[in-house]
């Protein structure tokens, strides 16, 4: 596996860049990795992310825009609007989590 | 005596109660498959069906007729489990009681979800083929169809048969070419993935297939409405793709009656242990085939593959042993191409497809994500195979676990994609 250095830390990454150490991250390596992607977070974008990052443990793998949506309770449109273009994906980066599954 | 329940008696089902009625001591166990009508459908043969492959006939058979003798087919819709009383409940009210329980419902396309589709232009410009009455209705539609933009389209994953848009576009394409019409028609296909396929060998194969066939493809687009008056598909974004002639693969759901036990995740489905296919809550329900939230494809491959292991498995838990076998996620899928090929893909949880020989190395005689004659009769073999073998409970000679027996491993790792 890959390591990578972000603001100091040294962290395991794949080759596309997703953390794989779900214990590696923290909230202040996520406002890192969001600016990476042009992302400036807010309040809104924390309550997604933790979402994602709670929801991860219990459930084996990354949310889908569904589940954040559904069991999250924040809408589908407000995370385009939050992470624009995919969504999916800018959140598992900034959440640190494995790129969600493209569901073979 | 102890009692058996099995929901649903499409594949899975059937296949389960086919091979465990030869394996619990009939003194001791009673088993019952419950399922709301007697069709049981071959999905597969959709896919042909609005090309006029198939007739009706072909694709449907009286579901009680692959159920052996000494199981219960039980003829209702399932209203809902108590899991706190081990009790199914059906719609017309009568409970049946179970010690053991294997959920095998399936997935249903479900147009009712997405803003728009149910409109006015259903089954008029707007069609599906994951259903007979679908698949029948756009055979009519593309023999009227005489050009304009042809949109193939896919909601949300995950989808039962993740190549089945593909192969309809292979060979829709295919079919317009013959009949003259190709340059009339624009050809686009729609998906909320950033490519053709999931898997990265795979899908720059079947991205590739689709350019060299003049197929534009509209990637990461998540549809939140159709505005059937405009005849437009839009995402949440604000994208608009328009169209004559929409063929659209709605989102794919487990039963509602799922949820209404509580037993489901967010799209019905039951979450399991991905190698025991047993509910992650109770320790006397199972959930194998489509019905189930594993991270495989929703195949009737997979429900073939995963029952030969849930069945050994199944034996040693009832015995109060721990259960030894473990399904890996295994699936092959024939990819229909157009001009009477396929091509043919096998994988599993860890392993994406990738290219080489299957079932045996080097002589295969299939080929591996290329498209060949072989596959194509391969693919069409399967509907015998399926009715005679499959459904009976009949020994394949195909193993059950993934082999990397005759695959080529890519050197290289796939290509960085931005996040
Ligand atoms: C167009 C298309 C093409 C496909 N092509 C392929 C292919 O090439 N290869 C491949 O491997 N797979 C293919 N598949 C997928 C395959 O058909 C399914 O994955 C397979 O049938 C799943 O089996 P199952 O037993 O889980 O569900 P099903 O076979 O769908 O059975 C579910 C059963 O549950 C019953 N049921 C549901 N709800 C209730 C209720 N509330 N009460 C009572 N009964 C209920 C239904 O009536 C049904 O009989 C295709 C599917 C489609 C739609």
């Amino acid at each position: 596996m890959p390591t990578t250095t972000i603001d100091n830390h040294e962290i395991h990454v794949d080759d596309e860049g997703f953390m794989t150490q779900y214990d590696e991250w923290t909230e202040d390596l996520g406002t890192v990795l969001a600016a990476q992607i042009g992302i400036e977070m807010s309040d809104e974008h924390w309550k997604a992310i933790r979402f994602l990052r709670s929801d991860f443990p219990e459930h084996g793998e990354t949310a889908t825009l569904r589940r954040v949506a559904t069991v999250g309770g924040i809408p589908t449109k407000q995370l385009f609007t939050l992470f624009p273009k995919k969504p999916a994906k800018k959140m598992a980066y900034v959440a640190g989590l494995p790129k969600p599954r493209g569901c073979v | 005596m102890k009692h058996l329940v099995i929901l649903g008696g499409g594949t899975a089902g059937t296949m389960i109660a086919n091979k465990l009625r030869h394996r619990l001591d009939r003194t001791e166990w009673r088993i019952a498959v419950v399922d709301r009508d007697d069709e049981h459908h071959y999905q597969p043969g959709y896919l042909f069906v609005p090309f006029g492959g198939y007739t009706h006939e072909q694709v449907v058979r009286s579901r009680h007729t692959f159920l052996p003798d000494g199981v219960d087919f039980v003829f209702g819709s399932v209203d809902e489990i108590d899991t706190g009383e081990n009790v199914v409940r059906l719609d017309s009210g009568r409970a049946l009681p179970y010690d053991q329980l294997v959920i095998a419902t399936g997935s249903t396309p479900r147009p009712d979800q997405t803003p728009g589709m149910l409109g006015p232009e259903w089954r008029r410009s707007i069609f599906d083929f994951y259903t007979l009455e679908g698949a029948e209705a756009l055979a009519d539609a593309l023999a009227r169809f005489d050009g304009g933009r042809l949109v193939v389209h896919v909601t949300e994953m995950p989808i039962k048969c993740p190549v089945a848009p593909l192969e309809f576009t292979f060979l829709v394409e295919a079919w317009l070419r013959e009949r003259g019409i190709r340059d009339q028609v624009e050809l686009v296909f729609v998906t909320p993935l950033d490519g053709a396929f999931t898997k990265p060998v795979a899908s720059a194969h079947l991205g590739g297939m689709l350019d060299e066939r003049k197929v534009h493809v509209e990637t990461d687009f998540l549809v939140e409405r159709i505005d059937s008056e405009r005849k437009v598909l839009v995402s949440y974004d604000d994208r608009e793709v328009p169209f004559d002639l929409l063929v659209t693969v709605p989102l794919n759901m487990g039963a509602d009656f799922v949820a209404r036990s509580g037993l489901g995740d967010e799209l019905n489905y039951v979450p399991v242990d991905k190698h025991t296919q047993l509910s992650t809550e109770f320790d006397n329900i199972f959930a194998i085939g489509d019905a189930s939230d594993i991270p495989a494809s929703k195949a009737g491959s997979v429900a073939h593959f995963s029952v030969e292991i849930f069945v050994d498995n199944f034996l040693q838990h009832i015995a109060g042993r721990p259960m030894t076998g473990a399904f890996d996620g295994h699936a092959n899928c024939f990819v229909e191409s157009g001009d009477d090929k396929a091509l043919l893909i096998d994988f599993n949880y860890d392993t994406e497809p990738l290219t080489g020989k299957y079932p045996l190395p080097v002589v295969g005689p299939m080929d591996l994500l290329k498209e060949t004659r072989a596959n194509h009769l391969g693919k069409l073999a399967f509907r015998w195979i399926y009715w005679n073998v499959l459904l009976p409970g009949r020994p394949v000679p195909l193993p059950a676990l993934m082999s990397m027996a005759g695959k080529h491993v890519p050197t290289t790792a796939p290509e960085k994609q931005e996040a």
